[in-house]
């Protein structure tokens, strides 16, 4: 008789993807709004990005509730800083504070693979990308969730960063202006919509920029 | 040492040796290829004239759509088609399968196919199989006896019935014929719920989607409508479009020339005719 393994599991996927993009003086943080589980839709218009802070806008994709939960204790995290400092957390500080709070739970994690975005102290664009374990790293542009393996090559081609081994160090930001950067990010939604099962519905398009933040939406296929 | 025999079974079949090394290799976690499935929503109606079929038309492998337009009717004879969910694989290759020797048995017989042919041939094959072939159809027709709709499961049982569906959105779709179907509907009434059946699943199985087709038998003859209806067009071309110019980037260039290993000497012997 085989050993009977855990049918139980904590953990659920909810699918859905998610892409951040950085600009010299703007950050572009896009997730479809769609929330599924197994081959059933919960909801339409489910919003996978929330507001760290003032210049600081986190999108995560995997199990919601595990996302809820990560959200709250950030936003806890970061009022308890606002009290002691006087000030609002800056994106490179949130960025250190989400890796942190991911690697808490190192041995039972938060199924949440997010992407932050965000200005940084001087205006420019930042993007940390993350995995579920609070592994980050500072990048011009990312995406996670179930189309990030459609949507990531397809950045990588219009916006890879030239090699680093070439000299001199090249700038990981794009020089896309804002509208092309929101132009790039619609059509890479629509066409991961086309192939990959769990995206679609709408898209939840965010831009921060020194002027503060907008929110855009735009239909995806709902099939 | 000691012979070893590969055992075949007699007349073909499935050989069930790797059986325990697949399970091996599970619990150390290398997991098989996947299958091209189906997702799929089909359905089936008999109406006042005859039967009309449907199915969506996107095929998946996993969380990813391989096909956006594929064909899930399949045709069985000039008076029968059926509709194919499950492995692509297997309803593709028993529907072709079927449909020869229902070719052949129209020549040997003279008359016209009859849907219970079909359908015996296909559920003999599939129970056969003992459900490893996974083929989940809905078969209709009209013949000679009168309009005919049938579902078949990948073991081998069949059912026979007003109104049919089958697949992963075949709850969606099964909530909208329970809702609307009533006996005796139009040839356009047929169509219309066939098709808000299809979309219901389209809409709301993630293993379903794109277009929907439609296939109208009557006695007379059949309708096959391929994409009646296309609800689900790209949402956002860029107006600019994109260009792909970047070679990949040369970090070194260094040529090493080949070294001569062989003298060539110039003007040698003509070959002997």
């Amino acid at each position: 008789m085989t050993k009977q393994q855990a049918n139980w599991s904590p953990y659920d996927n909810n699918g859905g993807s998610c892409v951040a993009i950085a600009g010299a003086d703007y950050c572009v943080i896009a997730a479809d709004t769609r929330m599924s589980t197994g081959y059933n839709i919960l909801t339409r218009e489910y919003s996978k990005i929330c507001k760290l802070a003032d210049k600081c806008v986190m999108a995560s994709s995997g199990f919601q509730a595990d996302v809820k939960a990560l959200q709250k204790q950030l936003a806890a995290r970061h009022l308890i800083y606002q009290h002691q400092h006087n000030k609002q957390m800056n994106c490179p500080a949130m960025a250190q504070l989400l890796s942190n709070t991911l690697y808490y739970k190192r041995f039972f994690p938060y199924y949440s693979f997010n992407v932050l975005g965000g200005l940084d102290n001087e205006g420019k664009g930042c993007v940390f990308t993350y995995d579920a374990v609070g592994s980050y790293e500072k990048v011009g542009y990312s995406s996670q969730g179930s189309g990030s393996t459609l949507i990531m090559p397809f950045l990588d081609n219009q916006l890879k960063s030239p090699s680093p081994l070439l000299l001199p160090v090249q700038d990981a930001v794009t020089p896309l202006v804002e509208a092309e950067a929101v132009n790039l990010v619609k059509t890479v939604f629509a066409s991961a919509s086309e192939r990959d099962i769990y995206t679609g519905d709408k898209l939840e398009i965010v831009v921060v920029t020194a002027d503060g933040i907008r929110r855009e939406y735009m239909e995806l296929r709902k099939d | 040492m000691s012979k070893s025999v590969v055992e075949v079974p007699p007349k073909g079949g499935f050989s069930f040796d790797l059986c325990k090394r697949n399970e091996m290799l599970a619990n150390k976690g290398v997991n098989p290829p996947s299958f091209r499935k189906t997702g799929t929503t089909i359905v089936g109606l008999i109406f006042q004239d005859g039967v009309i079929l449907g199915a969506d038309t996107r095929a998946t492998e996993g969380p990813i759509v391989c096909d956006k337009n594929c064909e899930k009717i399949h045709y069985m004879a000039p008076n029968i088609y059926c509709c194919g969910a499950g492995t692509a694989a297997d309803t593709e290759a028993v529907t072709d399968m079927v449909s020869s020797q229902l070719q052949l048995h129209r020549y040997h017989t003279g008359r016209e196919s009859r849907v219970v042919t079909a359908l015996t041939l296909l559920k003999r094959h599939l129970f056969n199989y003992q459900g490893y072939v996974s083929a989940a159809l809905v078969l209709g027709g009209v013949d000679v006896t009168g309009p005919h709709l049938h579902t078949i499961y990948p073991h081998g049982s069949t059912d026979t019935l007003p109104f049919a569906t089958m697949g992963s959105g075949s709850l969606a779709a099964m909530a909208v014929f329970e809702s609307k179907y009533k006996e005796g509907l139009t040839r356009n009434e047929g169509i219309e719920l066939v098709t808000e059946a299809i979309c219901s699943g389209i809409f709301n199985d993630l293993g379903s989607g794109s277009n929907v087709d439609v296939c109208v038998i009557t006695k007379g003859g059949k309708e096959y409508l391929r994409n009646h209806l296309q609800p689900n067009p790209r949402t956002y071309t860029s107006s600019k479009g994109y260009s792909f110019p970047k070679k990949t980037e040369v970090l070194l260039t260094k040529i090493i020339p080949l070294k001569e290993k062989v003298e060539i000497i110039e003007g040698g012997d003509a070959m002997e005719e």
